[in-house]
């Protein structure tokens, strides 16, 4: 991966500033459409989904009480790592996004819930919601592109450093919920220096951390384990592995939103007084989605839907297989590529990226084509939410590229 | 007993760990509703319909009610559409009643979301969101030697609580009520009856027909009108009429009313924002988000993306409407509401409180 404005054949070099607009302008409306729409079925859909977490999380938890029985244990840890990534993806993720806030349920709100999760709420929300889904792929903006870990662009400059990165890529899947607490607390900035480490923000967002820790901790490995009682160790077992099993595949899930090859990447500067449809048209190049069943789907907390879950995040994510063939159709009518696969073949592509760029390149040279051509920047930083008027969206409606 | 507690308490916090990260009540929800005090809740027992568009709801409240005072109203939260929306109901059964229920009366306004869905769809079962009782249009604890209630429309609710609770204390009791049909008085037999029976004077203004009442009419209709404590509750413009009329003969320390504060909702957008807890009183335009505004005067708010993504910046609406920019959908919060609502992208639609 390359940033786009440093791409020898730059993938939007065809569409014109007015193209872009015009994109903005048909995704709002698909959107207006989608908002306008929820209702009951919406709201049935969610609590459904909870009811049958809390179902399968309780019975899976009442087996694991007999889990010195290898059955029990088997089908208890099943149940539990099911239950622990329906509870982290469709159900916590999403809510956590504010995706059901318009319900006005206190219970399934954004402000109000907590998760099952090793980062609380609250810090996963600025990191995540604010940080990464603002300034997605942005190099050194958004710290989901490596975690910050990792090299995953070409232009990032190599070190011997990083001939080790498969293996932190894999030790962050297997403790995913701790990489996310820590990387949540920007241990790497907050950590380097003495007064950053004394910083009173950062002191309370450590702390709420460790209680939270320590309370999931508790609960997996002190309280069930001791409630099944000569089954102690196996629960320890079966909470451990159901964990992991979380961790792996939330991992493997969110790799391939944003890692896999098709995905853009974006220089700092290009995002100076970005409009609404130039921010759009980044979530379209910058995320890719997973093929699938509609068991797939939920599974992955619609994370599947990759790209219409960065278009529209504050959407009810039961929503976005119906608007999905209408974000294709508008991908292809203005020559853009719509990255998507199997799961196996997205996780390759992506683990490969990562094993590729722990060995140095050679340099990338090549005009920055885009750059030039933007207008001005406006310093507004909320130009984003600015739609057109009216009158200018309708001028801003060219004859869209048919092919390329 | 200090130790049974401290057990108990201990005990509670084992079983708090083996929910966490949801709370031991989020499950117990799921069987049994009405057992958590800190999440009122009501269930439906029966429907009464009253009139065409009305219908009384007999509710068993769960624990964390407060026994009312007559006249006194609950708010009553319900979903409609997925939306949980909140109204105000006047309590139209009397705190004597022992089977601990209490009764409620809607009247399906036209364009109402909640009376209507309410009225129409509120079945036998169903479960209502529920906040303790509240209000001060109520009867003095020594009760009035003569007593007016002027009512019109659903206005007669909380003046049905009284006379049910309270009836037997009061003399002399004159009524007068107006409904656009005789068919349309809410409670009417049973007010006919209390007539027949001279335990009130009614005077029934049938208004299709008969016209509004004018304050003025009162004079003749009630001799000794400003001898009389008076109860009004009905349409703002009538109160307004009242208020007008007994200040007139200075006598407003005798009227009481109950008014309904609709929310002001202005068409080219913009207002005053308050922002309650720092005090801070901001004239707004309607295309400015609330967000810019606050901190424009120094008001410190919480933000993220700025652009409606990230809810990083929500915040209670208590009062009012706001506009989304995005979409022009508006939010609007009855007295007594606490709506979160982005700040980022929305902007005042007439007067609001925004809690911070």
């Amino acid at each position: 991966m390359t940033t786009i404005q440093h791409k020898k054949s730059n993938p939007i070099a065809h569409l014109t500033p007015e193209d872009i607009e015009a994109i903005g302008v048909e995704l709002d409306a698909i959107r207006d459409e989608v908002m306008g729409s929820r209702g009951a079925k919406d709201a049935a859909y969610i609590r459904r989904v909870i009811k049958v977490q809390r179902g399968l999380e309780l019975s899976s938890r009442a087996v694991l009480l007999f889990s010195l029985f290898p059955p029990a244990w088997l089908v208890g840890t099943a149940g539990l790592s099911v239950a622990k990534i329906l509870e982290n993806m469709e159900v916590g993720h999403n809510i956590l996004h504010g995706q059901w806030d318009w319900m006005r349920d206190p219970k399934i709100h954004s402000t109000k819930w907590e998760w099952d999760h090793a980062s609380p709420a609250e810090q996963w929300k600025h990191s995540h919601n604010e940080l990464h889904h603002t300034y997605t792929n942005v190099v050194g903006k958004d710290n989901d592109l490596g975690y910050g870990i990792m090299r995953v662009d070409e232009e990032q400059r190599w070190s011997p450093a990083h001939l080790g990165q498969p293996l932190y890529n894999f030790i962050n899947a297997c403790l995913f919920e701790y990489g996310i607490a820590a990387y949540d607390l920007e241990l790497g900035k907050n950590l380097a220096t003495p007064e950053r480490r004394k910083d009173p923000k950062f002191r309370a967002a450590l702390k709420a951390t460790r209680r939270k820790i320590g309370k999931q901790m508790l609960k997996d490995y002190v309280v069930h384990p001791a409630l099944s009682g000569p089954s102690f160790l196996h629960t320890i077992a079966a909470n451990a592995t159901a964990n992991l099993v979380r961790n792996l595949w939330s991992h493997s899930v969110i790799m391939c939103g944003h890692f896999p090859n098709g995905v853009e990447t974006f220089e700092k500067t290009s995002i100076e007084g970005e409009t609404r449809g130039e921010w759009y048209l980044r979530q379209m190049l910058g995320s890719a989605n997973i093929s699938g069943t509609k068991l797939m789907h939920i599974m992955t907390g619609n994370l599947s839907h990759q790209i219409e879950h960065h278009l529209f995040p504050d959407m009810p994510s039961n929503r976005y297989a119906q608007i999905s063939p209408k974000i294709k159709d508008l991908f292809q009518r203005y020559g853009l590529k719509y990255t998507t696969g199997p799961l196996p073949k997205q996780v390759a592509s992506a683990w490969w990226k990562v094993l590729r760029l722990s060995l140095p390149n050679k340099p990338v040279v090549a005009p920055r084509a885009v750059a030039a051509e933007r207008p001005a920047p406006v310093s507004d930083p909320a130009a984003r939410w600015r739609r057109l008027p009216a009158a200018a969206a309708a001028a801003a409606a060219p004859a869209p590229v048919e092919a390329l | 007993m200090a130790v049974i507690r401290t057990l108990g308490s201990g005990a509670w916090r084992v079983v708090e760990l083996i929910t966490t990260p949801v709370v031991p009540a989020d499950y117990l929800d799921a069987i049994a509703p009405l057992r958590n005090a800190k999440v009122l809740r009501a269930r439906v027992e029966a429907v009464r319909p009253e009139t065409a568009n009305s219908a009384t709801l007999v509710l068993r409240p769960g624990r964390g009610w407060v026994p009312h005072e007559p006249g006194q109203y609950a708010r009553v939260g319900v979903d409609v559409a997925g939306v949980r929306l909140w109204r105000s109901y006047s309590i139209t059964s009397t705190p004597a009643r022992r089977d601990g229920r209490i009764t409620i009366t809607v009247n399906a306004v036209p364009g109402g979301v909640v009376s209507t869905h309410l009225v129409r769809r509120a079945r036998r079962g169903m479960l209502l969101h529920l906040d303790v009782p509240t209000g001060e249009f109520l009867l003095p604890a020594t009760r009035p030697a003569k007593a007016l209630f002027v009512t019109a429309g659903s206005g007669i609710t909380p003046v049905m609580g009284m006379l049910r609770s309270a009836l037997h204390e009061l003399r002399d009791v004159v009524v007068v009520h107006s409904a656009g049909t005789h068919e349309a008085v809410v409670f009417g037999a049973e007010l006919r009856t209390l007539a027949a029976e001279g335990r009130i004077r009614l005077i029934e203004r049938h208004t299709r027909t008969d016209g509004r009442i004018k304050p003025a009419d009162l004079d003749e209709l009630v001799p000794d009108l400003f001898e009389r404590q008076v109860w009004a509750c009905g349409p703002n413009e009538m109160l307004d009429d009242l208020e007008a009329h007994w200040a007139d003969a200075e006598a407003g320390h005798l009227l009481v009313t109950e008014r309904f504060r609709p929310a002001l909702i202005s068409g080219e957008g913009g207002g005053t924002v308050t922002f309650t807890k720092s005090g801070t009183v901001v004239e707004t335009d309607g295309s400015v988000p609330l967000l810019d505004s606050g901190e424009q005067a120094g008001v410190l708010m919480p933000s993220g993306c700025r652009m409606g993504i990230c809810f990083s910046c929500v915040l209670p609406l208590r009062e009012g409407a706001v506009r989304d920019l995005r979409d022009g959908s508006l939010t609007v919060a009855e007295p007594g509401d606490s709506i979160p609502v982005q700040t980022c992208i929305s902007a005042a639609a007439g007067p609001c409180q925004i809690e911070n």
